[in-house]
This record gives structure tokens, sequence and C-alpha cells, in this order.
């Protein structure tokens, strides 16, 4: 299909209108068409996969038509190595919260069905896009839909947290609008290949750095901007979170490698140690501060913080390894090969596929807790393995992940970031794997009081266990999350080729030549 | 002396507002001399004779003529601005009319004056002489005047009515006093020719120095009728005390006309002293983003709120002007026009909350109304991100273009505290969205408007999102003006 793209772009927004028409009154068959589009629309997603070329770096499924004539802007998609996987991971999760959501949203359904549907458009879009305004279009109209679940389908302090979640994200990403605009008025055009290409000095650099480090930043979100999304966690519906861990989180890191890294890569070589360092606190740090969370949303969404760190310390370390000669050679700097710069930014890719079914799944383990009892306390639980030994078999498993067990995604993905960083710098790797054991520490010690133990509040030995719905998502999030764990190779081989082509972007100055 | 010619041919190319006066006098007697019966026809006679003035005004989209001895322009420009007076200003009765029901305010004055503005306005755009100017300006303001103390059994409709008539007296006084120092050193009203005393190399510095000091009063006058800062002391009140269907006209179409006014005045006429009066228009610029964006945080009144998001906006019209390249003019005059394409509405969706004895002008107003009228809510929100510049609405272009002709003149700083301001701007619109979605207040809210308005008020919110998905044309349509 030509147009395969557009069409995972659009047909969930138009889906989503039609969705809108049915109207709330009509609730059933609003979820069931919800849940229709999102299965097609995944199933569509798979032709990425099934027909996506792995020797080349260049775009596939490319689409261009002129848009903005007097900007140069057009409507120009197109995927590689490092966007194909999260659009499928963008299909795959909207079905999870669109099914997630059957029982449980009982209020305004067709419109929180059309908001996530709308949504899943917009953040495709996002991961398409190859024209910077049409990128940042996409970007910031996926607010729009989240600002909306997470005020409407939230919890107590729902205005706060949604509010806040809106307007950090888009101070963040305003300073890049800026600098997309100032980088068009240097070369006139918003093609994003354009400013690959485009000399700029060292002060021009570093200022787009810096703001585009904003925007990524706030949405990854990095130490010390990630105040928002403990709030916006704990406050949205179950659905948005896992929306929000799953993909908007994976926005944040696919600007690092899709902006970042090409577009200022001496700016990015220079600043790297400022955030490997912010990476590092965010994986140590956070970590400490999850161990004392005493509500479990709160506690994953800090977890989420310390997980991503991983992906920032990933794509940075790379500096800390290669660097270019002369010629054109890569040469390395710490005696590590170019495989081990490579692992850093595979990890970091491995990571956020990870993450996104790792958190997709926690958060849908409290949401089923939270189902029951309306509470995401610990201290509420205890024992809940008495009452839910099934749903307590998949909790373990996806603890488990979260705390990194080999076999296990959440495994591969750090430990891959783990060997990159070591080749850059003892230090770097050391206080990474830190997180295996505050990770295992605040994952298990969770586990042990909500799971184990005896029941001490009585209202859990009446808990009935997961029904077939509930079964079901959590059963595909296993089997995902086991896939990812023991065999990644698919997902490493359909990224290696765009990686090679990242790093080598990343390493080949853009500094005008001095004669 | 000016030695004035006549030439009845002329006459085609004021053809619009020789209509719009004709029709005015006519609806004036027909709404004098039929029974009561018959009154409610005035409405629709007045969206008749605006239509076809309209039209007339298309028509004359791409001549090009100055007539009257030099008094009178006719270009692509004068006649597009004329065109989206009269669209815009029927959209804006269209919402006029329920709201005037709902209060019991129907008199048929009410469209006879705004008529009367109108005419106003359109003498304004194509005025080409100082003259012609200020009578236009003074055409309009005296309507609208009057138009606010319509609703003469309101305390705060006559304050407001009181106060901008003030104000706008001293306005019109600056600007006059302006006009008699730039006519004092040039010896000449019209446009054209002050364009070329201006220009002329051999200007001595006294010349120079009084040229100067006109401006400075014109740039008053102008920022003044604009509602910019720190000549915006009068919007919030006036705003807030009007009937909601005035505010409305005052906060949309007059812009045009003023935009219209800064163009033949500033552009037209003293384009050469440009780095002037960019400077001022820079300081104004960035005091009306700021001031505009901070002050209406705390505002609980929706009207006052728009007040100041609108001088908020306004600021941003200015900073196109600051570039002073054309497509920087362009991008101002594509604002104004998203501006106004929102204000409508936004007011509009106001208005639809009103019904016999209830006023809907505070933000509370709107709690529950996506429960009870989702359509009209999803319009309001559109409104409202589009209004805080996020994409893909018609606000976000108008400030991306905006930002880029900034950006490209060298105004990175001036870009970045727009932006910071915009950002903080769109804390006040969440807050509608946030008393529209989140409230959890089961109000009952009942929208009794007639069809008509509710299908205007539709298209009116489907085109801020249509026009946002496809911008370029009315891009392309505001640079070609220049």
């Amino acid at each position: 299909m030509d147009s395969l793209l557009s069409i995972l772009i659009w047909l969930p927004i138009l889906g989503a209108g039609s969705v809108l028409l049915i109207g709330n009154n009509r609730a059933q068959l609003a979820r069931w068409i919800s849940v229709g589009i999102s299965i097609l629309v995944f199933i569509l997603s798979i032709n990425l996969f099934l027909d996506f070329d792995t020797s080349t770096s260049s775009m596939q499924f490319v689409e261009k038509a002129s848009w903005i004539a007097q900007f140069n802007i057009f409507y120009h998609l197109g995927v590689d190595g490092i966007s194909m996987p999260l659009i499928i991971l963008t299909t795959f999760s909207t079905i999870l919260v669109i099914v997630a959501g059957w029982e449980v949203i009982n209020n305004r359904v067709a419109d929180y069905m059309a908001a996530f549907l709308i949504m899943e458009g917009l953040i495709i879009g996002v991961f398409s896009s190859m024209d910077a305004i049409l990128f940042y279009v996409f970007w910031e109209s996926s607010l729009v839909p989240m600002l909306l679940i997470i005020g409407v389908w939230g919890g107590q302090n729902r205005v706060y947290a949604s509010i806040k979640f809106f307007l950090y994200t888009f101070l963040g990403s305003v300073f890049m609008l800026v600098s997309l605009i100032y980088m068009y008025n240097l070369s006139g055009s918003f093609a994003i290949s354009e400013m690959y290409t485009l000399p700029l000095t060292m002060v021009q650099q570093s200022w787009i750095f810096w703001a585009f480090f904003l925007a990524f930043a706030v949405k990854v979100p990095m130490f010390p901007v990630h105040t928002w999304l403990p709030d916006a966690h704990v406050q949205a519906p179950t659905g948005g979170s896992v929306i929000l861990a799953a993909i908007m989180l994976k926005m944040g890191g696919y600007g690092f490698f899709r902006f970042s890294l090409p577009i200022t890569p001496d700016a990015s070589s220079s600043f790297a140690t400022v955030v490997i360092v912010l990476s590092l606190i965010a994986i140590v740090y956070i970590g400490f501060v999850a161990l004392v969370q005493k509500d479990m949303k709160k506690l994953i969404a800090y977890s989420s913080i310390s997980h991503m760190g991983f992906v920032t310390l990933g794509v940075f370390a790379l500096f800390y390894i290669m660097e270019m000669g002369v010629n054109g050679e890569l040469i390395s700097i710490s005696g590590g090969s170019i495989e081990s710069a490579y692992l850093g930014l595979e990890g970091a890719m491995v990571q956020m596929i990870s993450h996104g079914f790792i958190s997709a799944a926690m958060f849908l383990v409290v949401g089923v807790l939270y189902d029951r009892l309306h509470s995401r306390d610990i201290s509420t639980y205890g024992g809940v393995v008495n009452s839910m030994p099934k749903f307590t078999g998949f909790a373990v498993l996806f603890a488990m992940a979260n705390a990194g067990l080999p076999g296990t995604s959440g495994f591969v993905g750090e430990f891959m970031v783990i060997l990159g960083a070591l080749q850059a710098n003892f230090w770097f790797a050391f206080l990474a794997s830190m997180t295996l054991i505050v990770g295992a520490a605040y994952t298990l010690w969770m586990v042990k009081r909500v799971f184990w133990g005896a029941i001490t509040n009585p209202e859990v030995s009446t808990l009935s266990d997961i029904n077939s719905r509930e079964f079901g998502i959590l059963a595909i999030l296993a089997i995902a999350v086991l896939w990812m764990g023991l065999y990644p190779q698919p997902v490493i081989e359909v990224m290696h080729a765009s990686i090679v082509n990242l790093l080598e972007q990343a390493l080949t100055t853009k500094l005008p030549v001095l004669l | 002396m000016m030695n004035f010619n006549f030439n009845v041919a002329e006459l085609i190319f004021a053809l619009p507002e020789l209509f719009l006066l004709f029709a005015i006098s006519l609806i004036l007697l027909f709404d004098l001399f039929v029974s009561q019966r018959l009154k409610q026809f005035t409405y629709y006679l007045t969206q008749l004779a605006l239509l076809i003035t309209g039209f007339l005004a298309f028509n004359l989209i791409g001549e090009n003529a100055t007539i009257f001895s030099g008094t009178f322009v006719l270009d692509s420009l004068g006649s597009t601005f004329k065109v989206f007076i009269l669209g815009f200003a029927i959209i804006a009765l269209v919402y006029t009319r329920h709201y005037l029901k709902a209060h019991d305010l129907l008199r048929n004055e009410y469209f006879i004056l705004a008529m009367m503005s109108i005419l106003g306005m359109m003498v304004m755009v194509s005025g080409h002489s100082l003259l012609t100017l200020y009578l236009g300006l003074e055409i309009m303001s005296l309507s609208l005047y009057a138009l606010i103390a319509t609703a003469r059994d309101r305390a705060s409709a006559i304050e407001a009515a009181l106060k901008y008539f003030v104000l706008g007296a001293i306005a019109s006084g600056l600007l006059l006093y302006g006009m008699s120092m730039i006519y004092g050193i040039s010896g000449s009203l019209d446009i054209a020719q002050i364009s070329s005393f201006a220009s002329a190399s051999t200007l001595g510095s006294q010349q120079t120095l009084i040229l100067n000091f006109g401006l400075v009063f014109l740039v008053i006058g102008i920022a003044f009728k604009l509602g910019a800062v720190p000549f915006h002391m009068w919007v919030p009140d006036v705003y807030q005390g009007s009937p909601t269907s005035v505010t409305m006209f005052l906060s949309t179409v007059p812009k045009i006309a003023a935009i219209a006014l800064l163009i033949r005045l500033l552009i037209d006429g003293l384009g050469d002293l440009q780095h002037y009066w960019a400077d001022l228009f820079m300081i104004l610029a960035v005091l009306s983003i700021a001031i505009g964006s901070l002050v209406a945080l705390t505002q609980t009144n929706i009207k006052r709120m728009l007040a100041y998001s609108t001088i908020s906006h306004i600021g941003f019209v200015l900073l196109g002007f600051v570039t002073g390249v054309v497509d920087g003019y362009g991008a101002a005059v594509f604002y104004v026009l998203a501006y106004i394409l929102m204000s409508l509405a936004a007011f509009g969706s106001i208005i639809v909350l009103n019904r016999k004895g209830f006023e809907a002008d505070q933000i509370s107003d709107f709690q529950g109304l996506s429960k009870h009228s989702p359509w009209f809510a999803l319009i309001m929100l559109v409104v409202m991100l589009s209004m805080a510049g996020v994409p893909p609405f018609i606000g976000f272009y108008s400030k991306l273009f905006i930002l880029q002709q900034v950006v490209a003149q060298g105004y990175v700083i001036l870009a970045v505290a727009a932006v910071i301001f915009a950002v903080i701007s769109a804390y006040y619109y969440l807050q509608i969205i946030k008393t529209m979605y989140f409230d959890d207040v089961d109000k009952e809210i009942l929208v009794s408007a007639p069809l008509d308005m509710k299908v205007v008020l539709s298209i009116n919110g489907i085109l801020i999102l249509v026009v946002g998905l496809m911008p370029s044309f009315w891009m392309e349509l505001s640079v070609s003006l220049f």
C-alpha cells in the first residue's frame, strides 16, 4: 500500500469521529467499534514490519505532498528502523487500553474511546513525520487528548495534574519550535533531512541543542524536569497511565534519536557529560525515591523515570566510546569497539520498547487492584495472592521484568546499555548497574507488601480473581515481555541499519570548516 | 491648494460604500414607517444589505484606482479588507440577534448603528488622505459609542459607553494632533504626497524632528484604537460593561479597520520612517503580550478575560509590523483575520449560553457544558486551544507565521519572549476547558439559541480547524495584499 502511514494516522482519527457520533448513550456499540478500529490499525501496522527492508537506513513507506507552500512545508511521512518499532508499540498499546477500559469506564464511554483513538493517530504521526512542522503539529496536538483523559476521567486531584502536565510539556516544546524556525530561516526548508546537512556553528548548535533538550527531557522525563510525571500518572485513569508511560515518554527518547544527535552532533558531544550525569541521577536517585513511595502508581511512575534514564544514558554514552577521525573513519576513544557504541544506542531503543510493555503491564496490574478496592495505597493491600492467585502470577512476572530479571525484556535493554556504558567509563556502568539492586528493592518490596504476607484488610479476602478480559490483556503482555526477553533479535535487526547511519551522523561534525 | 475634480465614472469604485449608505437610509426609513409586525424584517434587510455590499466589494478585488482627487483609494488591500469586514460582521450580527432577543434589547436602531459603523470602517480602509481616514474613524467610533449605550437601562453599559467615549475622544484628539503636525510639515493631506515628502533625502533636521513628533502621536492614536499596552486601560472595562453582543462586535471587525488605518498611515504614508515606528511598536508589542497574558490569569469574568487575551493577541499582530518586511505585514494581517475568526467563535459560544433572564458572563457559567451540549463545548475547546496556539488550529499557524518573520529579521529574543508568554496565557485558556470538562458540578445548561445561530457558530468553529489544516490560501492572500 502506498499510503499505509496515512491510513495508520487518519483511520483512528476518523474512526474516533464516528465513535463520537455514536455518542455516550450507546456505550456498548462505541466500545465494539473502538476495539474494532484499534485492532484493524494494529493489523495494518504489522505490514510495516513485514514489508520493512532491514538492509537500508533510508526512509521507507514515504509519502510526500505539498502542504503549506509558502514555507516549504510538506506533508512528508516515512519510517526507518527507529520509528517503525515505536509505531507498532503504539498500535499495540492502544488495543490494550481500549480493552482495559471496557467495563471500568462507565462515564462518557464514547468520548473516552475516541480520545485514545485520536491520540493513537497523532502519536503515529509524531513517529512518522519527516517534516519538522508536521512533527511539531502532531507532537503538540497529542497533548490535548491526554489533557482531557487525565482531566475528565482522572482521580481527585486531576485538574492540577492535567494542567501541570500540559503546561510543562507545552513550555518545553515551544523552544523547540523557535529553534526549528531558526533553522528554517537558515536553510529555507522544514524538512528534517535538510536540517541534518545544515552546517551550524558551535554557538548555534548549543542553543538549538538546549532548546531540543528542554522539549525532549521534559517528555522523557529526565531529572530535574520530571516532577509532572508522578502527578499525571497518579491522577490519570489506568488507560491514560499506560499510554503515558508506554508511548508518550518514548516521544522524548525518539526526539533525541531523530533531532538532537543528527542535527546538533557537536553540541551533543560536548554536552554529553551533562546528559549522562542527569541520566545517572535519574537512575540512582529516582530509584531511591521510588523506594519510599506509599502509592503504587507513584512508585511505578518513579520507576519509569529511573528506567528511562537508561535510554538517555545509552544514547549519549556513544560520545565517550567513538569519535570521527579526520578522514571520516570511526576511532575508538576508550578502547571499546564500534559494537559497543551500537550496543548503547540499540540498548536504548530496546529499553524504550521493553519499558513500553513493562510499564503498561505494571499500570494495568495496579489498575486491576484499583478497580476492585479503589485504593492505590500499598498499605491497603497485603496477601492478595490468597484471593487472586492467577493475577498474582502475572503481577510477579511483570515485577520481575521491572526489576530486570534475565529472560524478561527488562533485562535485555538495561544489560545492553550497561555493557555499552562500561566501554565508555567504568563508573557510568557501575552507577547504572546500581539499578539492578535498587530496582529489585523497590519492586520486590512492593510485591511483598501487596501480594504476599497475611491479609490485614478484610476486604482483600473478598477480592475476585481476574476475569477473562483482564487475563487476556495481561497474558498478551506477558508473552510480549518474555519474547523481547528471550528473542530480541528481530527488533534489533530492524533497527540496525538505521542505528549505524545515526551513529555516523552523530559523529560527523557540522561545524563549518575553517580555512 | 487642492484641486477637486469630480468624475461620475469614478463613483463605480466607491460602489460598496455608496450602496451601503443608500441601504442604511432606506432601512432606517423602512423601520420608521412599517407596522410593528414587519419590524422583524429590519434584521433580514440589514443582513441582505451587508451581503450585497460584500458582493460588490468582492467584485472590485483586482481593481486599482485612486479617486475623488486622491482622497479615496481602491486597491486589493482595501477590497479584501472590506470583504472580510462585511463577512465577519454578518456572522457577528447572527449571534447578536439571539443575544438581543434573550435580553429584550432588540431595537432596530442597533442594526442601523452597526451598519453605520461598518460604513465608517469601509471609509477608513479606503482612506487615502488624512481627512478621509479621520472621517471614517469618527463615523465608526461614534456609532460604536452609541451601540454600547443601546442597553440604556444597564448602568454598566452606560459607564462603558462613557468611558469608551471619553478615552476614544482623547485618542482621536492625539491622532488628530499628530496628523496636524504631519500636515503642517508636509503641506499635504494626501498619503502619497506625505510619503514622497517623508522619503525625500533633502529633509532638514528640523523637518525630521517635526515629522517624528507627529509620528509618535499617530502611533499613540493607533495604539489606543487597537488597545495596545500602555494604552489599553479602556479595553477591559469596556469589554466587561458592554452588552456581550457589542463586546463581540468591538473585539472583531473594528480591528481590521484599525489595522487598515495603521497600514495607510504608517506603511503607505510614513514607510520610510519604519525604523522609528518599529522601535515604538516593539515596546508596545512586548508589553501587550506580557500584560495581556499575565493579568488575564486572575480574571473570573470571561469577557474581561477575553479583553486581556485580545490585548495579548494585538501584541503579536504588532510584532508582525516590527519586522518591516512585506511577509511580516502579511503575517500580521493573517494574524488579525485568524484572531477575529477565533474571537467571533469565542463570543458566539458565550452568547449561545444566554437565554431569557440569564446573562452568561462568568467563566463558571460554562460549568457542565460538556455534558449538556458536547458539541458547543467542543467548539469552545477548539477556540480556546486555538487562541493558546496549540496546533492544528488556525491560532497556531498565525503565531508560527509571525514568529518565523520575527526570527528571520534577527529578533530571536523577541520570539522567545513571545512564546514564553504564550505558554503563560495557555493557563487561562485551559481554565475554560477545565470549567467545561473537568468540573464535576451538575448544573443545568440550556442552549436555547435558534437554529441559524447554531449553524453559523458550528461553521465558525469548524473553520478554525479547517483553515488550520489548510492555511496556505489565507497566508498567500494576506501576503499578496502588500
